[in-house]
């Protein structure tokens, strides 16, 4: 999936070899971010190249989409110029070379034929320049439901919360899962549910996991709540929402290798704080632990405590190195320091797992964060597994430590001149202090 | 909560050696349709724990799960459709897991367990 090697690195357009068209029809089904897919019958930097190359095209190519029985419609497009009504015109009725004998429809014609002139940018509107002008004529075969990121958009649901998933974020999430019929995918921090949304679009069970008991079961009455969000669009249901904390997750210990894909956006502690069980306990260091009376455990409300980045990030690693299938995908966002040097190496690594893509999406001039997706190669191990054991175990008495080291907050939203001196050590970030209970964790 | 849920969970308090299977307090049981997906189901028999999902499904008012199986069973129909109400359509909208071990109850309100541990369980 190349573009030619003389054209520049941002030009619009990919050119694939696909084996069918019925391919090409699948793969625009599933494409969020591509616009349209296009059989390519010529191309040229000037129009009668054009038109040699056109009419060079195999007939047999050509004629099942021009006969006298079919509808279409020409489209002028164009990147980097604007191309006025007039030349439009002008510039279909050049094509007269091409023999259609159909009718023209504007809406919903049987094949929509393409005419797209990419052009140098003239250096006046600040895009990086184009090279050289290139034209292009070709018939679609697909592209991506233009109606999907308007029917799923944020503003139309009925339950959000802060961190609500935007909606082609989520979708791109959910293909990254290579979420599809017949899969498990699983969200530990589930909230409002909108990633699990984009999944159970795409046709997988969901489950979903949190530990905010008001997100997932309470929402905002009847019918705006997690289910509500899945109801709204006709979607099926989650097959499991459970209240559990990432960091002592419940599952029975000889269940492994059951999710196909686990997909999550972490609480990493700058719109929304991640919380894990315990905090009193922590909170008075090595005091004995609160017991609860045994007249009040019914309605207990426990107290959580912060959940540093460090930890949260190897609980979902260790989770998903155990949980997911063989092959099995872990699709997540990581937060990353722009005064970093942004290098792969920098992200998290596990032995079961391969870095097979991330995609950085700039937040501010602070930081950004990367969509990570890793496959699952190796199986967990013993040895793993104890490995893991010894770090939760490390985590849970240096928890203050680790909050420090992993306080995100104060590095992205403290005064922009303490930055010099906290680069070099995070244990300089000003304010580590934890704060329990409170919304700046 | 589904039964597949519940066949994935367990008392995870600390020192708990046998929290698995929770026993189920049915206080109210409904059943929602779900659409049946084979694939699904065969992948799902591989990872059920199968006399926890019989006992299960008992406590939940079904008694259409037969004791001893192995996948040969997976041929028939019949079966593929009772796997399937048992595991995905009995859902427990209100009542309780509870640990085989402690006897702690992990509450059940509007189908979704609650397994957050108290302070003294971690």
């Amino acid at each position: 999936m190349e573009a030619p090697s003389s054209l520049p690195h941002r030009f619009p357009f990919h050119f694939v070899n696909l084996p069918s068209e019925q391919l090409a029809h699948d793969i625009a089904k599933r494409s969020i971010l591509v616009k349209g897919m296009y059989e390519l019958w010529g191309e040229g930097s000037s129009y009668e190249e054009l038109k040699d190359s056109v009419l060079s095209y195999p007939d047999e190519r050509k004629f099942p989409y021009l006969d006298s029985d079919s509808t279409f419609k020409i489209t002028v497009d164009s990147f980097g110029k604007v191309i006025s009504l007039e030349e439009q015109n002008e510039l279909i009725q050049g094509l007269s070379y091409i023999p259609f004998k159909g009718r023209v429809k504007l809406r919903n014609p049987d094949h929509n034929f393409w005419l797209i002139e990419v052009d140098n940018y003239g250096g006046n509107n600040g895009l990086p320049p184009i090279v050289q002008k290139r034209i292009f004529f070709g018939r679609e075969v697909g592209g991506a439901d233009r109606k999907l990121i308007p029917t799923y958009q944020l503003k139309s649901r009925n339950y959000l919360g802060p961190t609500a998933m935007d909606a082609e974020m989520a979708f791109l999430m959910a293909n990254q899962a290579l979420a599809t019929s017949g899969k498990l995918v699983y969200d530990p921090f589930v909230g409002t549910g909108s990633i699990l949304v984009a999944a159970a679009h795409f046709g997988a069970m969901t489950m979903g996991a949190d530990i905010d008991i008001r997100v997932v079961r309470d929402g905002r009455g009847p019918n705006c709540n997690v289910w509500s969000n899945f109801k709204q669009y006709g979607l099926p249901m989650p097959v499991g929402l459970l209240r559990a904390d990432n960091n002592l997750p419940p599952w029975r210990p000889t269940l492994k290798e059951v999710f196909d894909a686990i997909i999550c956006d972490p609480p990493y502690g700058v719109r929304a704080g991640g919380r894990k069980s315990g905090g009193r306990k922590l909170l008075k260091g090595a005091v004995k632990p609160y017991t609860v009376p045994d007249d009040k455990r019914t309605d207990h409300i426990p107290s959580t405590a912060p959940y540093s980045l460090v930890e949260c990030v190897h609980d979902l690693l260790d989770l998903a190195a155990k949980m997911l299938v063989m092959g099995g995908r872990l699709v997540f966002f990581y937060p990353v320091l722009r005064e970093d040097d942004f290098a792969e190496s920098h992200f998290p690594e596990h032995p079961c797992f391969k870095l097979i893509s991330s995609s950085e999406q700039i937040l501010s001039s602070r930081y950004s964060r990367v969509l990570l997706t890793m496959v699952k190669t190796g199986p967990y191990t013993e040895e793993i597994a104890e490995v893991a054991r010894i770090k939760h175990m490390e985590f849970k008495e240096n928890h203050v430590k680790w909050l420090e080291d992993g306080n995100l907050h104060s590095a992205v939203f403290s005064p922009a001149d303490g930055q010099l001196t906290e680069a070099g050590d995070p244990k300089l970030i000003k304010d580590p202090k934890p704060k329990y209970r409170g919304k700046y964790v | 909560m589904r039964l597949l849920t519940h066949n994935m969970l367990s008392s995870n308090i600390k020192g708990v050696v046998n929290g698995f299977p929770l026993r189920i307090e049915a206080e109210k049981v409904v059943e929602k349709t779900v659409e049946m997906n084979g694939e699904f189901l065969k992948k799902m028999f591989e990872k059920v724990d199968w006399k926890a999902l019989v006992d299960a499904s008992r406590a939940m008012g079904y008694t259409e799960l037969p004791e001893e199986v192995d996948s040969s069973i997976l041929d028939s129909d019949e079966f593929l459709n009772r796997f399937h109400h048992a595991l995905l359509e009995l859902h427990l909208e209100e009542g309780a897991l509870v640990c085989p071990e402690t006897g702690r109850r992990f509450p059940v309100n509007k189908g979704i367990p609650n397994m957050l541990l108290h302070e003294d369980e971690v």
